[in-house]
C-alpha cells in the first residue's frame, strides 16, 4: 500500500489484513467477547460469517475456547480491548503459552490515547506480561500499513502472538519491506537513537526532524515493531553508533521496551538512557491529545529527552 | 448389559491402577492421591470399556476421541491408565514429579504427546474442551471431546462461562464428566462454597444432565453409553465417587486431597488393594535413581 497522509488506526490494519485472511485461509477464525465491532472484525465476518465465533463478554473462556480451536487445527485470532485481555492472564498463560499454541491475540484499544474511557480502559500494563512469558511473539506496529502486515506475519507463526492494537487514527509512519525479525529504521542519525514503537513513532519522528531542522541535531529512529523475539543486535549497534538512547512508548516506564532495552544494555553496551513513558501511574478521561501532554508523551517531551541523553554523554 | 467377566476384568484393571496411583505418589512424595483413587474406575471405562476412541502408540492419531483433564491435579490417575493401555512404559510411573520426568506434576503438553493441552489451573480445560468442540464440527470432524472435571473446580467462574457456550454452541459432541466426591483441599464442598444444586444448575444452563456411581463399573459405562446418545447439548455425567476409593483409612477424607502417604501407610495400602483382588502379580518397577 502506499504511504499517504491519511490518519488511519493501527485497528483498521488489522480489520483490513483479517479480512483478507478469512479469504485466503479457510483455517482462520475469528472470536470477540462483544466487541468484534471495535476490533474491526465486522469486515471478515461479512466475507466468512461461519468462522466468527461469540464467546459473549466472557474474556476467560475466548481465550480458553481459542486453545481449543487450535487444537482443531484452526488458527484462532482472539480480539478484545488490551484492558480485557489482561482478565484471561492465566488461560493465556496456562492453555496458549505453557501448551505453545498457535493463537493469536490482538488487543486494541490500547495505552492512554483510548481516551475518554478512563485509566480502567487504558492499558499500559500488557507488554510487562506478554514480554515475561515463554513461546510469545509480540508485534507493535506504528500505523495502519504496519498492523496489516503484523496481522499478516501472525498468521504464518506456528505458536502464539501477541499484536498490540490502537483506537487512535495515526499518520501513516512504517516502511516496507516490512520485516518484523528486526528492528526497523524509519530515519537515520548519529547524536542520538529514539528506540519506539505503536503510535508514539509519530511524535519520535517529528521530533527528531525539528532537532535536525532547528539545532542540526542528528537523531536515528528506530521503529521496534516487534519486541520479542527482540533484535539484540540492532540495539547494541545503535546504542555503539549513537551513545545516547531515547526510549519514547504509550506503556509504563517497567515491564515494556524500556526495561528490555536496559536489560539488553546492561548486558553488553553501557551509554546513557533516557525514558519517555508512563511513570507508575494510571490515566484518566480526557482527550488523547491532552492525555499525552498530561503524562508527557508528547514531542516537546521527546525533545527534551534527547537533550538530556546528548548532555549524559 | 456387560457379561461378569468383563467387569471382573475391568476392576482388575481399576485396581492395578490405584495400586500404581499410592506407588507413584509415595515415590515421588507428592500428589493427589485422593481424587485420583476415586477417579480410577471412571478412567478405566473410558479407556478399556470402549467408551473413548484412542491408539494407544500415536498419540495424534486423526481418528482419536480428544481427551481433557481439566482437573488436571488428578493426573496420577491418568499416567497409571495411559501405563494400562500400554501408552507409558511401566517403569516410567515412577519418574512421575520428577526432573525431566514425562510425568509433570500437572499434565503438560511439551513434556508428554498424549496431553492435547497443558492444564493444572483449574476451570481452564473445560472452555479448551468447548472451543475444541466447536472446531471439530467446523472442520466437520467426527470425533468426540471428552473433558475431566474436579468438583471443586466448579467454583472456577470460568467454568460456568464455558458451560453457557457449551449450550449456546449445541456442543453435542462434548462429554465432560465431573468426580461429584465432594471434597476438596480443605473440607467438603457444600461447606466451602455450596455448589449443589449441581444437575439442576447445569440443567437450566441448557446440558443433558446425568447423575450415577463413578465407583461402579457397570453404571459408569451405561452414563457414558447414554451421554453418547445426546443429539443437540452437551452432556455432563457427575459421577458420585469417594475420595480415596479402595483404601478404605483414606476413604472420604480431604486429607488425602493433595498429600501422599508415608510409606509406612503406603504399603499399608497396597496391602489392602493387593489382599482385594487375584491379580498377576504386576511388575515391580525400579526405582528411579
Amino acid at each position: 500500500m502506499n504511504q499517504t497522509m491519511n490518519k488511519r488506526s493501527t485497528r483498521d490494519g488489522f480489520g483490513r489484513a483479517l479480512e483478507q485472511l478469512v479469504k485466503e485461509d479457510s483455517n482462520v477464525v475469528f472470536l470477540s467477547g462483544d466487541l468484534n465491532d471495535s476490533l474491526r472484525m465486522e469486515w471478515a465476518r461479512k466475507i466468512s460469517p461461519n468462522k466468527f465465533i461469540q464467546s459473549g463478554i466472557a474474556e476467560q473462556n475466548m481465550v480458553a475456547m481459542s486453545a481449543g480451536l487450535s487444537l482443531a487445527g484452526l488458527t484462532p485470532f482472539v480480539g478484545t480491548f488490551g484492558a480485557f485481555m489482561l482478565r484471561a492472564t492465566d488461560q493465556i498463560r496456562v492453555s496458549v503459552a505453557l501448551s505453545n499454541l498457535n493463537v493469536k491475540f490482538a488487543s486494541s484499544h490500547c495505552g492512554l490515547t483510548v481516551g475518554q474511557d478512563g485509566a480502567n480502559a487504558q492499558v499500559l500494563e500488557d507488554l510487562a506480561l506478554f514480554q515475561a512469558l515463554p513461546n510469545f511473539t509480540i508485534l507493535t506496529p506504528a500505523d495502519f500499513n504496519e498492523a496489516f502486515e503484523a496481522t499478516l506475519y501472525a498468521q504464518k507463526i506456528n505458536g502464539p502472538v501477541y499484536i498490540r492494537l490502537s483506537r487512535e487514527e495515526v499518520n501513516d509512519v512504517s516502511e516496507s519491506p516490512y520485516d518484523f525479525t528486526k528492528a526497523s529504521i524509519l530515519r537515520q542519525g548519529s547524536d542520538v537513537a529514539i528506540l519506539t514503537y505503536g503510535n508514539l513513532v509519530n511524535q519520535s519522528l517529528q521530533a527528531a526532524k525539528i532537532l535536525m531542522e532547528k539545532e542540526s541535531i542528528s537523531v536515528k529512529v528506530v521503529n521496534y515493531h516487534c519486541l520479542k523475539p527482540f533484535d539484540e543486535e540492532s540495539l547494541i549497534q545503535t546504542a555503539k553508533e549513537c551513545n545516547a538512547l531515547v526510549i519514547v512508548e504509550e506503556h509504563q516506564k517497567f515491564g515494556g521496551l524500556a526495561s528490555k532495552t536496559c536489560q539488553v544494555l546492561a548486558e553488553n553496551y553501557n551509554c546513557p538512557v533516557e525514558i519517555v513513558a508512563v511513570e507508575d501511574k494510571f490515566g484518566q478521561s480526557g482527550k488523547a491529545e491532552e492525555l499525552l501532554n498530561k503524562y508527557g508523551l508528547t514531542t516537546p517531551n521527546i525533545i527534551r529527552a534527547i537533550k538530556t541523553a546528548i548532555a549524559r554523554k | 448389559m456387560i457379561d461378569d467377566k468383563k467387569i471382573e476384568d475391568l476392576e482388575n484393571i481399576a485396581k492395578q491402577i490405584r495400586i500404581d496411583i499410592v506407588k507413584m505418589t509415595t515415590n515421588a512424595n507428592s500428589g493427589h492421591p485422593g481424587g485420583s483413587l476415586g477417579s480410577a474406575d471412571i478412567f478405566t471405562c473410558l479407556y478399556f470399556a470402549g467408551i473413548m476412541k484412542y491408539d494407544a502408540k500415536q498419540p495424534n492419531w486423526p481418528n482419536r476421541d480428544y481427551f481433557i483433564l481439566s482437573n488436571g491435579h488428578i493426573c496420577p490417575v491418568w499416567y497409571a491408565t495411559l501405563s494400562q493401555a500400554g501408552s507409558i512404559e511401566y517403569d516410567e510411573l515412577l519418574t512421575f514429579r520428577k526432573l525431566d520426568s514425562r510425568l509433570q506434576g500437572h499434565p503438560t503438553k511439551s513434556f508428554l504427546p498424549f496431553v492435547e493441552i497443558s492444564t493444572g489451573s483449574l476451570g481452564q480445560g473445560i472452555g479448551a474442551a468447548v472451543g475444541l468442540s466447536i472446531g471439530l464440527r467446523i472442520k466437520e470432524m467426527k470425533n468426540r471431546v471428552f473433558c475431566s472435571v474436579g468438583d471443586g473446580e466448579l467454583e472456577e467462574g470460568s467454568t460456568w462461562e464455558a458451560a453457557m457456550a457449551a449450550s449456546h454452541y449445541n456442543c453435542s459432541n462434548l462429554i465432560v464428566f465431573c468426580d461429584r466426591n465432594g471434597l476438596q483441599q480443605n473440607g467438603n464442598t457444600e461447606d466451602i462454597i455450596g455448589l449443589e444444586p449441581l444437575s439442576e444448575k447445569y440443567r437450566a444452563f441448557g446440558w443433558n444432565v446425568l447423575e450415577t456411581d463413578g465407583n461402579n463399573i457397570q453404571k459408569i459405562i451405561e452414563a457414558f453409553e447414554q451421554a453418547k446418545l445426546s443429539k443437540n447439548k452437551p452432556t455432563i455425567i457427575f459421577f458420585k465417587t469417594l475420595m480415596g476409593k479402595g483404601v478404605d483409612f483414606m476413604e472420604n477424607d480431604y486429607q488425602w486431597h493433595g498429600k501422599p502417604l508415608p510409606e509406612d501407610l503406603a504399603q499399608k495400602a497396597l496391602d489392602i488393594l493387593n489382599s482385594e483382588k487375584n491379580l498377576p502379580n504386576p511388575p515391580i518397577p525400579q526405582k528411579n535413581q
